[in-house]
């Protein structure tokens, strides 16, 4: 058989169907990933037809390649330098005029395209035929018709590509674009100041390099310049003068001219090529919007899906949960039943599956929130939420679908962040990224009801609200800040389509979900697991140390001398004998964990850093416990729990009169809270913001974040003093 | 006029397109280029953003952001 491989690039506009087709040609043999450098999702998949191994490679989806996104760079790029053996680009045959747009541009780079008519049953029940034969014949281009979500077309659009690839002609010359005669004169002149400086392997299309130097181009300049050298200098400045010649004549850019001029030949296309037999009938899609985006019931609906959503993730992910933490509770006593106490013991119970443990309980938390996102997504209802949200989110220099991340960072930061994608600015996505962490996570609530009912016990409910509201506050604040200093020039433009609302695809929607969740366990699974062991190490370690008592002897001393008394004594005695001797052992195992947490190396690195935390009222201990909040904020309420010696359960009222008695003041337990709300996010939020927008922005977040918190609280603690002095 | 002057339910043509060159490419790219005909559809809750129909499809944009499309009004009264 013939195992020779062809490339296939997936293209076309938002909106179009294409990964509805993408996810029918690959199912589940795709791979996502990252494209090199950006945080723009690719997915690719290889499957096997018509004796040829197919590589079907999903582009961003654009209206348009231009180069002003990521999304548009990403597309053009991989179909100038890797140069896919065809392109097939997935039109909505119901926008064939918008679509167009698009496929012009791709017939100009001067690849093998195939226009994919999709959801043509749409554009036909909306009152368009669409003479495909003539669409072909006139742009030079094979044409399929499909309908993407019932799986039709597909095989035929395969069998068309492959063909195609095989055979040798591309676009024939006379059914290019052509522009007007002043810029086509400006095109060759470009075109041939170009020829006469570049060798045989230049490896873009000459007449395309020309467009794109007359339309000022600045990612291909500067490839230019990278090609030729000094050479490049005079042709750059061909094309300048001739863009200023262009300028001047038509009083508009050259681009804008050019534009123009290609909607103008796509209006010639679609007069030969579409019948109108109707005028538009009911859109059922605006029907839904006179309600959804309604004046008085927008905003209403949209609290209650955002509601819903909430309610989904973690009421009904609180059943998963609750099994997977019996699961881990059943695996740990599994393991303390099967594994002799020892080192290696705890370093499994402790270090792997608590650690890990931590991480996994939030899965079904996650798979659900991803699931109802893309609920919203599929459905088109987001572009609904950015519109109605967006001129509040533009206060903070924000987009509208900004507001949806944001949001989900009170459940949990990570997922949070990971929605960001669905933003199409670098801008407005590293700004998201920035202030989610300002949102207070569900992790950070048990430190609350710790301290606050601690402390607080009559008001803590109102404690706990201010502090949400504080966090928001925060993150309003930082945004204008960034924006104004370190995000400024001007915002994305906002210009989007709303696209018609679609039934979702069960499929769609099950791989959406899955992707996503499977990068949140590889990722974070590792980046948890590799800290929760170096947590575990400095706590547990050096094993041997220097106790000022010798609690092993102390302990042999109490056994001994109880076992004397209850010999000795009547049997009524004997029992409350031996409750005194279980609470005085215990009492020695307490001390003994203490000294062991202050001995060990956290406890060190605790007393070292303390002094940093004196001024914001903490004591070692506090200092201990906020460290170990790095690896889940929860853990800062099981740190408290060990250090001040709670017995039991860390939840308990135990450890509420532990610290009652440890002498931390009201004030001191304000400032903390206020610290924990804070400072900087947990191992896993840190990890995906590094994994989202580069290390840079990742060292920026951590240091920016704790440098607040810890002026935050040193303003609350030390002004409380001075009130109350 | 502007584009950001229309009120709800007016339709209209399109002039031209100013604005900086980003914006002005991508406001050309949803197809909002000379002589095509519009439909304002809604402003938002908030008055911000507005959305309208043209070439068949539902685009949005901002107030700010209209302010450079200027339009020339169309004497109609359906949709």
């Amino acid at each position: 058989m013939d195992s020779r491989q062809i490339r296939i690039a997936l293209t076309g506009n938002p909106n179009s169907g294409k990964t509805t087709i993408f996810n029918h040609l690959t199912g589940t043999r795709q791979k996502v990933g990252n494209w090199p450098g950006v945080t723009v999702e690719k997915k690719e998949g290889d499957i096997e037809k018509f004796g040829c191994q197919l590589k079907i490679v999903d582009l961003p989806g654009t209206y348009s390649l231009t180069p002003f996104s990521i999304e548009e760079i990403v597309a053009r790029d991989y179909i100038l330098e890797d140069r896919p053996d065809v392109v097939i680009d997935i039109i909505d045959a119901s926008n064939l005029e918008r679509s167009l747009y698009l496929a012009n541009q791709l017939r100009e780079l001067d690849c093998k395209v195939i226009f994919a008519l999709n959801m043509a049953d749409l554009a036909r029940s909306r009152g368009y035929k669409i003479d495909g034969e003539k669409l072909s014949e006139l742009l030079g281009v094979p044409v399929v018709f499909t309908v993407g979500n019932k799986k039709e077309g597909l095989d035929e659009l395969l069998k068309t590509a492959v063909e195609y690839a095989e055979s040798g002609t591309g676009i024939p010359e006379s059914r290019k674009v052509r522009y007007s005669k002043d810029i086509e004169k400006a095109i060759s002149e470009v075109r041939e100041e170009l020829e006469s400086r570049i060798g045989p392997d230049f490896p873009y299309n000459r007449r395309w390099t020309a467009v794109k130097l007359l339309e000022d181009d600045t990612i291909i300049k500067q490839r230019l310049e990278k090609l030729l050298g000094t050479d490049s200098a005079q042709v750059l400045e061909k094309a300048q003068q001739l863009r200023d010649k262009l300028a001047d004549l038509f009083h508009e850019e050259p681009e804008i001219v050019m534009t123009d001029e290609r909607y103008g030949f796509i209006a010639g296309i679609l007069k030969e090529v579409v019948t109108t037999s109707s005028r538009r009938r009911v859109d059922i899609s605006r029907n839904i919007d006179l309600v959804l985006t309604n004046r008085f019931l927008g905003f209403p609906i949209f609290i209650f899906f955002i509601w819903a959503m909430f309610q989904i993730t973690f009421t009904v992910g609180a059943y998963p949960m609750a099994w997977l933490d019996a699961g881990i509770s059943a695996l740990s006593s599994g393991v303390d039943a099967l594994l002799p106490p020892g080192v290696f013991e705890s370093f499994l119970l402790e270090g792997v599956i608590a650690g890990v443990g931590s991480v996994i309980i939030f899965l079904p938390n996650i798979v659900l929130l991803f699931f109802c996102i893309a609920l919203f997504e599929d459905t088109g209802y987001m572009a609904r939420a950015a519109f109605l949200m967006d001129r509040i989110m533009h206060l903070i220099g924000l987009h509208g679908k900004s507001f949806i991340p944001m949001l989900m960072g009170f459940g949990c930061n990570v997922p949070a962040i990971m929605a960001t994608r669905a933003l199409e600015s670098r801008k407005d996505r590293i700004l998201t990224v920035l202030i989610t962490p300002f949102m207070s996570c569900s992790a950070r609530l048990p430190v609350y009801i710790v301290l606050a009912g601690t402390f607080f016990a009559a008001y803590a409910g109102t404690v706990i609200f201010l502090l949400y509201l504080s966090g928001v506050v925060v993150a309003i604040v930082t945004g204008r800040l960034f924006r104004v200093i370190l995000l400024k020039g001007e915002d994305a433009p906002f210009v989007m389509e709303l696209p018609p609302y679609r039934l979702p695809m069960l499929k769609s929607l099950l791989i959406h979900m899955w992707d996503r969740s499977k990068m949140f366990l590889k990722k974070m699974g590792g980046v948890i697991l590799v800290g929760s062991i170096i947590i575990w190490v400095l706590s547990a370690y050096p094993k041997a140390i220097d106790y000022s008592v010798d609690y092993g002897a102390r302990m042999d001393q109490v056994h001994a001398e109880y076992a004397e008394k209850i010999a000795s004594a009547p049997a009524a005695e004997a029992r409350k004998l031996e409750e005194e001797r279980t609470a005085r052992i215990a009492d020695l195992r307490r001390a003994k964990r203490i000294e062991h947490a202050e001995k060990s190396y956290l406890g060190r690195i605790g007393r070292f850093v303390s002094p940093v935390f004196e001024p914001i009222g903490m004591d070692w201990r506090g200092s201990v416990a906020i460290l170990t909040g790095f690896v889940a904020k929860e853990v800062v309420v099981s740190t408290m729990g060990v250090l001040y010696a709670a017995e039991g359960d860390a939840e308990s009222d135990a450890l509420h009169r532990a610290l009652r008695n440890s002498g931390m003041t009201s004030l001191a337990a304000l400032s903390m809270m206020v610290f924990v709300l804070l400072y900087l996010p947990c191992l896993a939020t840190v990890a995906v913001i590094n994994r989202e927008t580069g290390t840079r922005w990742m060292i920026l977040s951590v240091v920016y974040t704790t440098a607040i918190a810890w002026l935050a609280a040193f303003f609350i603690y030390q002004g409380g003093r001075l009130l109350m002095a | 006029m502007r584009l950001s002057d229309m009120r709800e339910g007016q339709s209209g043509r399109i002039v031209g397109v100013g604005g900086d060159m980003r914006l002005r490419r991508r406001i050309l790219e949803m197809g909002l280029t000379r002589g095509a005909e519009f439909y304002i559809e809604k402003y938002a809750p908030l008055r911000d953003p507005m959305e309208l129909t043209i070439k068949g499809m539902h685009v949005s944009l901002r107030v700010n952001e209209a302010v450079a499309v200027t339009v020339e009004p169309l004497e109609r009264n359906n949709g």
